[in-house]
């Protein structure tokens, strides 16, 4: 498990080695911080609007601030959180996000874990069935989900509960797609040694599967949260007019932008605003992706 | 206290505990049955949550939507295949079919090439952290955000008013002409430039999802082949590349269905003008602004099929998978 990191070298470089090192990897640096400059700008224009009034957007560019700081101003944020109910949007966007993130992960991991490794016909078929249905746009789902959550059927619409389940309908495909990928990646032998020592399905998921597919794990969950957390349409058709006690942060932002006309130099604000969360669990997530989580159990 | 935070708190480990509960069920009701059917039967109780799910959720409604598609805009009389014919004969959809083409093949190459790149390089500096996470944000502004701030690095004045477009206020500083970049449809460079915004989001999905794999790939494996005198790049080539293929793989096709399934950008920087429209852009088009539900279903079910030829190769990279483990 602590395998060490191929950069590192056995032993300390004397001072020309490394002098020698630093120019054989200037090339890498340099690429690296390339592409980062490049990335970092639209993101860094957007940022600078956030602080500038909408006057001064139509009329001159971004980086204008540096020889006039004097425009920058902190009134789009003030307004984007002085609306009433931009905090309770804040926790109902939690409250969603969360288990519409639990929820899917583990259903998949079951479904992955059957597709990678138990036979049965049609198991192909199948799969293709489940991958395929990614590309269904989810517009053309709404009013059959719609029907059956009315009052007629479920009665849930407006509730969280409605949102949880389908955003657990509609991430799943890519999930047990992810998922069955890095767990179909597993060696064999493990199973194989696993089953022969006496261990059940049930004991092999849990204790050698699952631990073994933590980055995969991590990735997705990554996204499956950006992706609730960033979703305006779905909260919108389930949530949005039954019950807006319960609109996430991003029902609220958008009506920021429309009831206002042309208010959309708020959406810079609401950008960074709403990005600290997903950013957040990014950067929590980060020390699952680590090497060696699948090369140490292989032995043995 | 909030009692929605109650019911949060609830689901969030009642549902996992149910889940794990509905597993260990499971295979003490297989105990019951013969240790023949056993192996039989389990698959199916482990898929049974997400057929569940995704019958409700997608199945069911794609059905409807298969029915509708043959269906006339009130929905009221069948008319056979006029909606397929109809997308398939008029100059707007052919353009769209045109531009989604071209949106498949550059988003999907931008994204898993930059993607691979990236994630090899940062693997191997101290600063790999930061790095990712300046190639990740994009993608946590939302959509609509991301197209105000490309509006801005795109747009165009008639001289003499300034630039406020960074491309072209860029260009000028070196004595270059503005152009209105959005509008040139020559080449379909401005479908393109769509794209680049798409791309600068989905790059860091796909740098997330390798830098995964590549965190699985065993360091004696590699450390074995140094000692024997691989250079790096045959490393990369022998070694890096071929296990990282699975995964390339995942993530192309996820892009190829990115690029087929996208239309807010286009819907906010364009509206669809200058020959910039996609095939999502008309599902949406006809839905919302010509309440024509049956042509929406129809283009919804062309969707559908073009990605048949993607999954047939997904089907037998898996057998191969499987041949070789």
């Amino acid at each position: 498990m602590t395998a060490a990191p191929i950069t590192s070298a056995a032993a300390r470089p004397s001072a020309p080695g490394r002098a020698a090192r630093f120019v054989r990897r200037l090339p890498l640096h340099v690429v690296v911080i390339f592409l980062m400059v490049v990335w970092l700008i639209p993101t860094i224009g957007l940022l600078v609007n956030s602080f500038r009034p909408p006057e001064a957007l139509t009329q001159s560019g971004w980086w204008t601030v540096l020889f006039k700081p004097s425009q920058l101003t902190l009134d789009n944020y003030a307004h984007v959180l002085a609306q009433s109910n931009i905090s309770a949007g804040f926790v109902n966007s939690l409250f969603i996000s969360i288990p519409s993130t639990v929820i899917p992960i583990m259903v998949a991991a079951f479904a992955a874990y059957a597709f990678a490794w138990m036979k049965f016909p049609g198991r192909d078929i199948l799969f293709v069935a489940v991958v395929g249905l990614l590309v269904v746009p989810l517009q053309s789902t709404f009013i059959p989900i719609l029907s059956l959550y009315g009052p007629k059927g479920l009665n849930i619409a407006g509730s969280f509960l409605a949102v949880w389940l389908a955003h657990t309908g509609y991430g799943l495909p890519f999930a047990i797609y992810l998922l069955r990928n890095f767990m179909g990646e597993l060696p064999r032998e493990v199973f194989e040694s696993a089953s022969i020592d006496g261990a059940s399905p049930v004991t092999a998921f849990f204790r050698l599967a699952l631990p073994m597919t933590v980055p995969a794990i991590a990735a997705l969950a990554i996204f499956q949260f950006l992706f609730v957390w960033n979703d305006l349409l779905v909260s919108l058709i389930y949530i949005g007019a039954q019950n807006p006690d319960n609109a996430p942060m991003t029902i609220v932002v958008s009506n920021l932008v429309s009831s206002l006309g042309g208010g959309w130099q708020y959406l810079a604000a609401a950008a960074f605003v709403t990005m600290a969360v997903p950013l957040a669990v990014f950067f929590a997530l980060q020390r699952y992706f680590v090497r060696g989580i699948v090369g140490g159990s292989v032995k043995g | 206290m909030d009692p929605r935070l109650v019911t949060a708190i609830i689901v969030v480990v009642g549902v996992p505990a149910v889940l794990v509960g509905y597993i260990w069920l499971t295979e003490r009701v297989l105990g019951f049955v013969g240790q023949r059917a056993q192996p039989r039967l389990r698959p199916w109780l482990w898929l049974a949550p997400a057929l569940a799910f995704l019958i409700v959720f997608l199945v069911y409604p794609t059905l409807g939507t298969l029915v509708r598609s043959f269906q006339d805009k009130a929905g009221a009389h069948f008319i056979g295949l006029d909606n397929y014919a109809w997308f398939f004969t008029n100059d707007s959809s052919l353009i769209a079919l045109r531009n989604s083409l071209i949106w498949l093949v550059v988003l999907t190459a931008i994204t898993v090439g930059l993607g691979l790149l990236i994630a090899v390089l940062v693997d191997r500096v101290r600063y790999e952290t930061v790095a990712k996470s300046v190639i990740f944000v994009p993608l946590a502004i939302s959509m609509v955000a991301a197209s105000v701030i490309w509006t801005f690095m795109y747009d165009y004045r008639t001289p003499p008013d300034p630039q406020v477009g960074t491309l072209n206020a860029a260009l000028g500083s070196v004595g270059i002409a503005p152009v209105a970049w959005v509008q040139i449809s020559d080449f379909a460079l401005n479908s393109i430039l769509l794209v680049v915004v798409m791309a600068w989001m989905w790059t860091g999905f796909c740098m997330v999802i390798l830098s995964a794999a590549l965190k699985g790939i065993n360091p004696e494996l590699l450390e074995a082949a140094r000692v024997d005198g691989a250079t790096e790049g045959q490393l990369f080539r022998r070694i890096t590349l071929p296990l990282l293929a699975p995964t390339l793989a995942v993530v192309m096709t996820t892009m190829v269905i990115t690029a087929l399934k996208a239309f807010d950008i286009v819907y906010v920087m364009t509206s669809g003008h200058f020959d910039t429209q996609v095939v999502a852009y008309q599902l949406i088009n006809e839905l919302y602004n010509f309440g024509n539900s049956g042509r929406a279903s129809a283009i919804g079910i062309v969707l559908l099929f073009v990605i048949i030829p993607v999954m047939a190769v997904n089907i037998r990279r898996f057998r191969a998978q499987e041949a070789i483990r």
